[in-house]
């Protein structure tokens, strides 16, 4: 049974967890999205060699596991290399920017290219440059392409700054874990718990994909 | 004497192995309306596209205003054009397509409006003033503020050729602009070309399948047959006193 004295003790407790949630979600994101851009324009490069270089980082953290990533970050490569990548924190949101990033990037990727080929043709004509044919014409076009996916990204994202929690980052997780472990009885009331938090961080995340797709819907000559 | 704006010199496209284009010579001469009719698969879209730089001659020379257009002096020998000299020769040339490619995250006057400012450099008022009167001109002043994708094919195409206006090109190329579009709307496009060729004193190159259309507004008509202008002359030339067996039963197939 879920009793109303034991949801008033253990909600601050799990809100205690939010912020980190919260922060290490928000950085996470934002680093991704840089990565994404950046691999995504240089898997586009005429350059053979940064064409290549970006697959080999894209390849390797889509074909591993984030978790097996988070743990080399925490675990090895400070101890094989001696390199320190800072507090877990930033290894969290280095871990899951990277990860996510590598996934993102295909959707740059592939949103620049479906952009039709008549588009190009038409800002040729124009007599526009190679930067102003993809600042002014492709890239707002690739964008509208890309939001839907880039928030559905962001909403696994958020699922996934709780595994953070296994390399002792205080999140909504962790603070489950620990009154649970301390009280198992509460075990129910904690994890529903844990469930509407993700649910409800996640709800603007999910409207905002809504609004994603309206907008893509529009103002896209895709091929 | 007055010469020639676009030269093409003895030019070859090959797709593969597979030559579309076997030996193209012709001049264009400032304010000349040129219609070029064929069959399909002639290579008429093909050498509108080597003008506007968008597909690369095998071999031969196409000049415009006497420059090489793609091929340009360095050190003393001839090599392929660079972006630079290609963007140079290609502010003279402007280019209407089929399926009007126009930007469907910009308003048409965003369309109209965006080359000017960024390539040119113009100064953004003037420019929107010279947008607005081109787009009224086509008979478009009240969708200023409209996305391509609310408008039908006809005026979405009214809006490519008032887009390639505003950058005042020396010759404009039309490929085929109302093949794509519902019968009916075909007539407000060809009003608007008309007006062109009869109030505007550029080149005009019309690449299309309205045969009677193009008869009455071509200074010249090329026949283009399996690669090569097998025919050219004025329109009452080629298609009175030719007996090109041919282009004789291409009319007749064309020509209501
Ligand atoms: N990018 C390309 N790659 C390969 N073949 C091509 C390409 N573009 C054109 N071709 C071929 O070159 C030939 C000439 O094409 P082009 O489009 O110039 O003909 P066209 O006279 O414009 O025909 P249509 O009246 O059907 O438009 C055709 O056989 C076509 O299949
Ligand atoms: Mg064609």
């Amino acid at each position: 049974m879920i009793k109303i004295n034991a949801l008033i003790e253990v909600f601050p407790q799990l809100a205690r967890g939010l912020g980190i949630t919260v922060s290490v979600l928000i950085a996470a994101a934002i680093f991704s999205y840089i990565m994404a851009f950046a691999a995504g324009l240089c898997r586009l490069s005429k350059n053979v060699f940064i064409r290549k270089a970006t697959s080999v980082y894209v390849e390797i953290f889509r074909g591993t596991s984030l978790i097996v990533q988070l743990f080399w970050l925490y675990y090895a490569i400070p101890m094989l290399f001696g390199i320190q990548l800072g507090s877990n924190w930033w290894t969290g949101v280095i871990a899951i920017g990277l990860n996510y990033g590598a996934y993102m990037s295909e959707v740059v990727r592939g949103s620049i290219l479906s952009v039709a080929k008549g588009q190009t043709e038409a800002a040729i004509a124009l007599n526009m440059s190679p930067f102003q044919r993809m600042r002014l014409v492709i890239f707002p076009q690739a964008l509208r392409m890309m939001l839907p996916e880039f928030s559905n990204y962001t909403i696994q994202m958020l699922k996934a700054t709780s595994l953070v929690s296994l390399i002792g980052m205080t999140d909504i997780l962790y603070y489950g874990d620990i009154i649970r472990s301390a009280n198992l009885s509460q075990a129910p009331i904690v994890y529903v718990l844990v469930l509407i938090f993700y649910f409800l961080l996640a709800l603007p995340l999910i409207f905002l994909q809504r609004k994603a797709e309206e907008i893509s819907k529009k103002g896209v000559a895709s091929q | 004497m007055l010469k020639p704006i676009v030269e093409y010199k003895d030019v070859h496209k090959s797709f593969g192995e597979v030559e579309v284009l076997k030996g193209i010579n012709l001049d264009i001469y400032p304010g000349e309306k040129i219609a070029v009719i064929g069959p399909s698969g002639s290579g008429k879209t093909t050498i509108i596209r080597m003008l506007m730089t968008l597909e690369e001659p095998t071999s031969g020379d196409i000049y415009v205003d006497g420059k090489n257009l793609w091929k340009m002096e360095k050190n003393g020998e001839m090599v392929r054009a660079n972006e630079k000299h290609l963007r140079e020769i290609r502010s003279d040339i402007g280019m209407v397509f089929q399926h009007f490619n126009l930007f469907p995250h910009m308003t048409i006057l965003e369309n109209c409006m965006t080359a000017p400012i960024h390539v040119k450099k113009e100064d953004k008022e003037e420019v929107r003033e010279r947008s607005i009167h081109m787009l009224e001109r086509v008979g478009l002043g009240d969708k200023l503020n409209n996305y391509p994708s609310q408008l039908s094919g006809g005026q979405k195409q009214r809006v490519a050729m008032a887009r390639a206006l505003v950058m005042r090109p020396k010759i404009m190329l039309f490929d085929e602009v109302t093949s794509a579009l519902d019968p009916e709307l075909v007539g407000e496009v060809l009003e608007v070309i008309r007006d062109l060729a009869k109030h505007e004193d550029m080149a005009m190159v019309l690449v299309t399948h309205e045969m009677d259309f193009a008869l009455d507004i071509a200074d010249k008509v090329l026949f283009l047959d399996k690669g090569i202008i097998a025919e050219q002359g004025t329109a009452r030339e080629v298609i009175e006193q030719s007996d090109n067996a041919r282009l004789q039963e291409f009319l007749r197939r064309f020509r209501k």
